[in-house]
């Protein structure tokens, strides 16, 4: 191949690249959410039932457990596939950074090994161990899903602000340190946000369920606690997540100002900057965006007159896509102040009558805060991602030095779209099942219900 | 042993696992596609389903480690095996979600039509996923990866003489192993009949892999050169071992001392692989690249070593744990439970 046919397939599979990569990260983080969450809010169904001696929560917990079982399969798959696309669709990071930052990955393959293994243990396991000894298995798990979310968030948060290595004059990594690289300015304040996001994400997501089963007129109490502990677990982290949400705003101004700005809109450098809602970026201005005055500098700098970096200052081969990243970012933050409301509806009926509030519009507000905790966390990570652009790794290696100039590449990304649509499809209806049926059997367990007879055939498994 | 060669040894034991216990859940699967007609197969395909439940996903997590591994501690290296041969890894990949999600979702559907398609998904993928991770080996072994990021041929690096030997054994080599591990499920499942079917197909497969094996050293010798010397040079103790052991478990297999099989059989597969990475000695890329060459910074090796220790101390009480429960619920008279394998 001539060099110039190698630089023709690389900008060719530079878009198809990004957009099979986000496919893929933006799916499987639905389900990583589950297997970071589900664990929890399930065994502390199982304990409650357990104290109580109530066998509705109890099988509740079982239902819980089968449903995280299906979720952790999907996600295992997922996950699969993305390990394979880091290197498939980004040699040159892999190349010149792995070193650097692909440790935390070789952690993460730890956690996941240990929360597949106990995975396995907690289902198979239901019935067959003591109470005790099968609650404490769900320990393990619980532990190494937030772990696991650690380390790949970690990776992410080194793109976004990439230390512990020295460059040599020709842009050779030396003197890497992956410890120091695994601990850098993000990295706090973006698992924490990721963590709880994952609770609000699973907690809402459940409560979801069981709010359009009980507008449906479904009340036995096992369909009440169905929605009122994922609710609860949802509702604590709610109004911590906005607060970890200021937190990380000022991570992002301090380190990467222009996606600030991109997330803003913000072109010239000021003090008071203003805080815009909505609106459309263009000709270097935002326009018919809500202002709310200096309200940036003062959620940036606690300080009316704090100074914002603008746009203005960054060439224009630097800034990311502003419209995106504002209106991912101002998505995020709409979905969250309104799943704080959410929130306080609950705790407030919950503090005072110590019971979920009557109102159908309440059942209706739960009904659709699952969708809504999903759309805030893909809006987050688009802003996260999006905002980094055009780099990889921030302000040193470009997206389009990273990709890989194969031939044929992009194909890649119309099989990975089709084999989601399907595999999405599968979860659905499955997830749909175990929902009208309690007794159907998680991927993990062993003792599968045999098919319908009515069809006079014999199993096919 | 260098530092950077002790790394690569313990992504090496992975890999091991990876064929060992990956290697004979593949195989279950092409059991389960070779099963027969809906009714003829069901009670084999039941003992594939419950051998394999509760651990398939485990069984997977030993290629994920493999690839990080190898990406942090020989980035380079790394890019240039997965953006030479990212069709077949793509493919592996993709046969891989198809094989995991249908398995797991096709007890949760109780229509008889979604059944046999998901079904078929897991079986058809079960048989096409060794096949290119073979390839890949092949491409590798055969040193048609050079340096540099998809600097090899994206087509011939895999579609070649030493890669079609490499996905053709790497079936062979799961569907022997499947078999050789599902005689003793089923023995101790008291089914002496399936065990006996199992058994004919491990003695079957055993020998058509003794028939490729000495096809492909034909192969190797036209095809790859610098392995095929490995092989039959410096490596040479670890492939009589392979085929030692090899005679050995067909002759457990013959007398029906099912357990002494498993053991050969896994020790058979070890030897091979072992006698690849010796013949490749001191290359990971053929004939360019040595391990020394491709190693990366000091502090990343400590690093990945300190994890490797730290993270198998943790892992390998788990996996105990995990395999003791489930064989020893595989107790046939313990009512609920049913057998479990491995
Ligand atoms: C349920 C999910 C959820 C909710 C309600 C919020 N976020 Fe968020 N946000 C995320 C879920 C998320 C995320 C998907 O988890 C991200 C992507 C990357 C990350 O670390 O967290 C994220 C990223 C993210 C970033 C970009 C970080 C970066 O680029 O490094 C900022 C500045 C905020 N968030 C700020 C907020 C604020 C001010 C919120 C207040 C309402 C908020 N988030 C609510
Ligand atoms: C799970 C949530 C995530 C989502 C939804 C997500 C989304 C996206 C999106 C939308 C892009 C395309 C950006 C663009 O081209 O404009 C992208 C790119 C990318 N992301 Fe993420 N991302 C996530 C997490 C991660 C993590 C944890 C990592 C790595 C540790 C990662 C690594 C990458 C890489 C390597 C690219 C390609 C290069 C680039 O476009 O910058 N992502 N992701
Ligand atoms: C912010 C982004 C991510 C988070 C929070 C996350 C979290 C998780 C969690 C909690 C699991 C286990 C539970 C489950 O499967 O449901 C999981 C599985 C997995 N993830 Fe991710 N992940 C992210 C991105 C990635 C990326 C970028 C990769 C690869 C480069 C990756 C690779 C995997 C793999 C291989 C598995 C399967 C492990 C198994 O088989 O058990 N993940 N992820």
């Amino acid at each position: 191949m001539t060099p110039w046919t190698v630089l023709a397939d690389a900008a060719g599979n530079l878009y198809p690249a990004r957009m099979q990569m986000a496919l893929s990260l933006g799916w499987h983080i639905v389900f990583s959410c589950f297997g970071i969450a589900f664990p929890l809010i399930t065994v502390f169904t199982e304990w409650l039932g357990h104290r109580r001696g109530d066998e509705h929560l109890t099988a509740l917990a079982h239902t819980f457990a089968k449903a995280m079982g299906v979720l952790f399969a999907a996600g295992a798959v997922s996950g699969t596939l993305l390990s394979f696309e880091m290197g498939i669709l980004w040699p040159v990071l892999m190349d010149r950074f792995g070193e650097v930052y692909g440790f935390p990955f070789v952690l993460e393959g730890f956690a996941f090994f240990i929360e597949a293994i106990f995975v396995g243990v907690y289902l198979f396991g239901w019935n067959r161990l003591s109470p005790r000894a099968h609650m404490l298995s769900a320990l393990p798990m619980a532990l190494s899903g937030m772990a696991g979310a650690f380390f790949v968030v970690a990776a992410n948060a080194w793109m976004n602000n990439p230390t512990g290595f020295s460059l040599d004059d020709q842009g050779r990594v030396v003197d890497a340190r992956p410890w120091a690289a695994m601990f850098g300015p993000s990295t706090w304040p973006q698992v924490v946000h990721m963590l709880l996001g994952a609770y609000m994400v699973t907690g809402f997501t459940i409560a979801s369920v069981y709010a359009v089963g009980m507008l449906r007129g479904r009340t036995e109490p096992r369909h009440r606690a169905g929605l009122v502990i994922p609710l609860a677990f949802a509702a604590v982290v709610t109004p911590v997540q906005i607060g970890v949400g200021d937190w990380i705003a000022k991570t992002v101004a301090e380190n990467q100002p222009a996606k600030l700005a991109a997330m803003e809109g913000l072109n010239r450098t000021m003090a008071g900057a203003p805080l815009s809602v909505g609106g459309i970026y263009s000709g270097d201005r935002m326009r018919y965006a809500l202002e709310i005055p200096d309200g940036l500098s003062l959620l940036i700098h606690h300080d009316p007159h704090g100074v914002v970096r603008g746009l203005e200052e960054f060439p224009a081969d630097q800034r990311p896509p502003v419209n995106v990243v504002h209106l991912a970012f101002d998505t995020m933050v709409g979905l969250g102040t309104a799943l704080l409301l959410l929130s306080a509806w609950f705790g407030w009926s919950w503090w005072r009558r110590r019971r979920v509030p009557a109102s159908r519009w309440f059942l209706r507000a739960v009904g659709v805060s699952g969708a809504a905790a999903i759309l805030a966390l893909e809006a987050g990570w688009v802003t996260t991602e999006v905002g980094r652009q055009p780099w990889i790794v921030y302000g040193i290696l470009r997206t389009a030095d990273a990709v890989s100039p194969a031939a044929g590449l992009y194909l890649g990304f119309y099989a990975v779209a089709a084999i989601y649509l399907v595999l999405t499809a599968l979860t659905v209806v499955v997830l749909r099942r175990l929902a009208a049926s309690p007794a159907t059997p998680a991927p993990q367990e062993v003792d599968a219900e045999p098919p319908e007879r009515s069809s006079g055939e014999a199993a096919v498994r | 042993m260098t530092l950077a060669e002790v790394v690569l040894s313990i992504m090496f034991v992975g890999l091991i696992a990876y064929a060992l216990f990956g290697g004979a859940d593949f195989g279950a699967g092409i059991w389960d596609l070779l099963a027969g007609g809906t009714r003829r197969g069901a009670r084999q395909r039941d003992l594939i389903e419950r051998s394999i439940a509760p651990i398939w996903e485990a069984n997977h997590v030993w290629l994920i480690f493999v690839l990080v591994v190898l990406w942090t501690a020989f980035s380079g290296a790394f890019a240039a095996v997965v953006s030479t041969l990212y069709i077949p890894l793509t493919l592996a990949a993709f046969g891989m979600i198809a094989r995991g999600a249908a398995f797991a979702f096709r007890k949760s559907v109780t229509t008889l039509g979604m059944r046999r398609s998901l079904g078929a998904a897991f079986a058809f993928s079960s048989l096409v996923t060794p096949y290119f991770l073979g390839a890949v080996v092949g491409g590798v072994a055969s040193g048609r990866v050079p340096p540099g990021i998809a600097a090899g041929d994206v087509i011939t690096s895999w579609v070649n003489p030493t890669s079609v030997l490499g996905g053709v054994l790497a079936i062979l080599v799961c569907a022997y192993l499947a078999a050789v591990f599902l005689c003793a499920d089923a023995r101790r499942e008291g089914d002496d009949v399936l065990a006996d079917q199992f058994r004919l197909r491990a003695l079957g497969t055993a020998a058509l892999t003794g028939l490729a094996g000495i096809a492909g050293l034909f192969v190797l010798r036209a095809d790859a050169p610098r392995l095929f010397d490995g092989l039959t040079g410096r490596a040479l103790p670890a492939v009589l071992l392979s085929v030692v052991a090899g005679v050995a478990a067909l002759v457990a297999l013959a007398t029906r001392r099912y357990l002494p099989a498993r053991a050969m059989s896994a020790l058979a597969v070890t030897a091979i692989l072992l006698g690849w990475a010796l013949a490749q000695y001191p290359y990971l890329l053929l004939p360019e690249v040595t391990i020394e060459e491709a190693a990366r910074g000091r502090a990343t090796l400590v690093a990945m070593l300190v994890a490797l220790v730290g993270g198998a101390a943790i892992l390998a009480p788990a996996l105990v744990y995990l395999y003791v429960l489930f064989q020893r619920s595989a107790d046939p008279h313990a009512p609920p439970s049913r057998t479990l394998s491995r």
